[in-house]
């Protein structure tokens, strides 16, 4: 699986980098979001959906490859 | 096309309803409205304008995730909730809040590098330290004490302070003021008044900060701009003064009413007094229960759009009430029951859409800290008077406790 994310949405909202700050983190520059595992293993997968569904924006989605 | 709006409801009750009934939860017409109209027109206590609430989840995040919908305070039908005198409204800079992209996506950028998930946890330590000495002085004063006086309000104000820079001689000052800018009751000129003055001090505060930077937000925010040159002097005003009215006093009341709920959910409170790692969860929880902001999210229509068949026409104003949103239960099961163990993401408390509160992460930490120290250090906390006579801030635009009578 791997993590979509549109930086372009992004409003820097941190409730991924809050949550999962192991998958995400915030650029220092502009505040949006940086993915640090862009393929992280099966065992995030809800907590990633989790998060994805709580972005204001809708600016996270997982799909499989 | 007609002027007439035809499908409108002619009943239009006056706005805000009352919570009086059941002070931690929402008006309880919430919920029949949920389940009869798609949205509804009400009038607003403040102005006599007639505007559109939404109540359901999706509608809510359906008004403010949409392009079609404005923040824009200038504009003649967005829903003012607060005297703003129109003098005044003219020719005030407005906030970040109140602002659409283009605009409002370059000064947001300028701002949230300070107030990632990652600096906001680096405070923990300090806010652990502010929270210990306020009840360390608690604790030494003796029961009753008012919550809201020896920590609700000074943890947060003196936190806010350090992270803009300015000493805590100021918290009375800006307290005042933050109250005075969610009172529906102020004569216009209180409110053009307390303006004003906020307005002088706040351009000294920049100048201060442009002139000698310390290690702050504030300061941080000017010198990254002197290399942008993005914003002008007055936007850097119009940040502060923003922060000033999104951070001051919003944490103070949600310490204050969490503290009532936990108290009045003794079960809930064991188990996450025995188990710190419980209490993100519970404070999320919350935030969905309490939603203490639950009109403040508003709009205007700048399209005619359509929600659950009702036409909102361009032009009219609407409120997307986050706090019937958090207890629709077509999105939270049994939405009317405190429940730590639930999962609360996707509560609108915060609001929803490009303008979602950008100091999120800093309420979810302060939260964390204030509530797992206070019940692990005065485990036999209770209130000292009936929940029925606690004062809370029902006019209020940002919901909470004018005191909170306390002891152990």
């Amino acid at each position: 699986m791997r993590i979509r994310y549109d930086r372009d949405r992004c409003v820097g909202s941190g409730a991924c980098a809050f949550t999962l700050p192991e998958i995400f983190d915030q650029d220092e520059d502009d505040g949006r979001v940086l993915v640090l595992i862009e393929r992280p293993g099966a065992e995030h997968r809800k907590a990633i959906e989790d998060v994805a569904a709580s972005c204001p924006v809708w600016a996270l989605s997982v799909e499989d490859e | 096309m007609t002027a007439e709006v035809t499908t409108a409801p002619v009943e239009a009750p006056a706005f805000p309803l009352s919570r009086s009934r059941c002070p931690l939860s929402p008006p309880p017409e919430y919920a029949r409205l949920r389940e009869e109209q798609s949205a509804s027109l009400v009038t607003l206590r403040v102005s006599g304008k007639r505007v559109w609430i939404v109540t359901r989840h999706d509608q809510v995040r359906q008004v403010l995730g949409s392009p079609d919908m404005s923040s824009n305070w200038k504009l003649p039908g967005y829903p003012l909730q607060v005297p703003l005198p129109p003098e005044v409204l003219e020719s005030l800079e407005l906030p970040l809040v109140a602002m659409d992209p283009p605009d409002h996506t370059v000064r947001r950028r300028a701002l949230i590098p300070e107030l990632t998930a990652k600096r906001m946890q680096a405070l923990r330590p300090r806010i652990q330290e502010v929270t210990d000495q306020h009840i360390d002085a608690m604790l030494a004063k003796g029961g009753p004490v008012d919550l809201i006086r020896e920590l609700a309000v000074p943890v947060p104000s003196l936190v806010f302070c350090e992270l803009i820079g300015v000493g805590p001689e100021n918290v009375d000052f800006f307290r005042h003021y933050a109250e005075q800018m969610v009172n529906r009751d102020i004569t216009p000129e209180e409110f053009g008044a307390a303006q004003y003055e906020m307005e002088m001090h706040l351009q000294g505060l920049v100048t201060a900060k442009t002139e000698q930077p310390g290690d702050d937000v504030l300061s941080r925010v000017i010198a990254k701009n002197n290399e942008t040159g993005e914003l002008a002097h007055n936007d850097l005003v119009a940040l502060a003064r923003m922060l000033l009215f999104g951070g001051f006093d919003t944490t103070a009341n949600i310490i204050g009413l969490g503290t009532v709920a936990l108290l009045q959910n003794p079960t809930q409170l064991a188990e996450v007094t025995a188990d710190p790692s419980l209490m993100p969860k519970a404070v999320e929880e919350l935030f969905r229960y309490l939603s203490i902001s639950d009109s403040a999210t508003a709009r205007v229509a700048t399209k005619d759009i359509e929600i659950d068949g009702q036409l909102i026409r361009a032009g009219e104003g609407i409120i997307a009430l986050n706090g019937s949103a958090n207890r629709d239960d077509r999105f939270f099961a049994d939405p009317d029951r405190l429940d730590i163990h639930r999962d609360a993401k996707g509560h609108l408390a915060f609001g929803h859409g490009n303008h979602q509160c950008p100091g999120a992460n800093l309420v979810r930490v302060e939260l964390d800290v204030v509530f797992t120290t206070l019940f692990s250090r005065i485990p036999t906390l209770r209130l000292a008077a009936p929940i029925e006579e606690l004062e809370f801030k029902h006019d209020q635009l940002i919901y909470g406790l004018y005191s909170l009578p306390v002891t152990w």
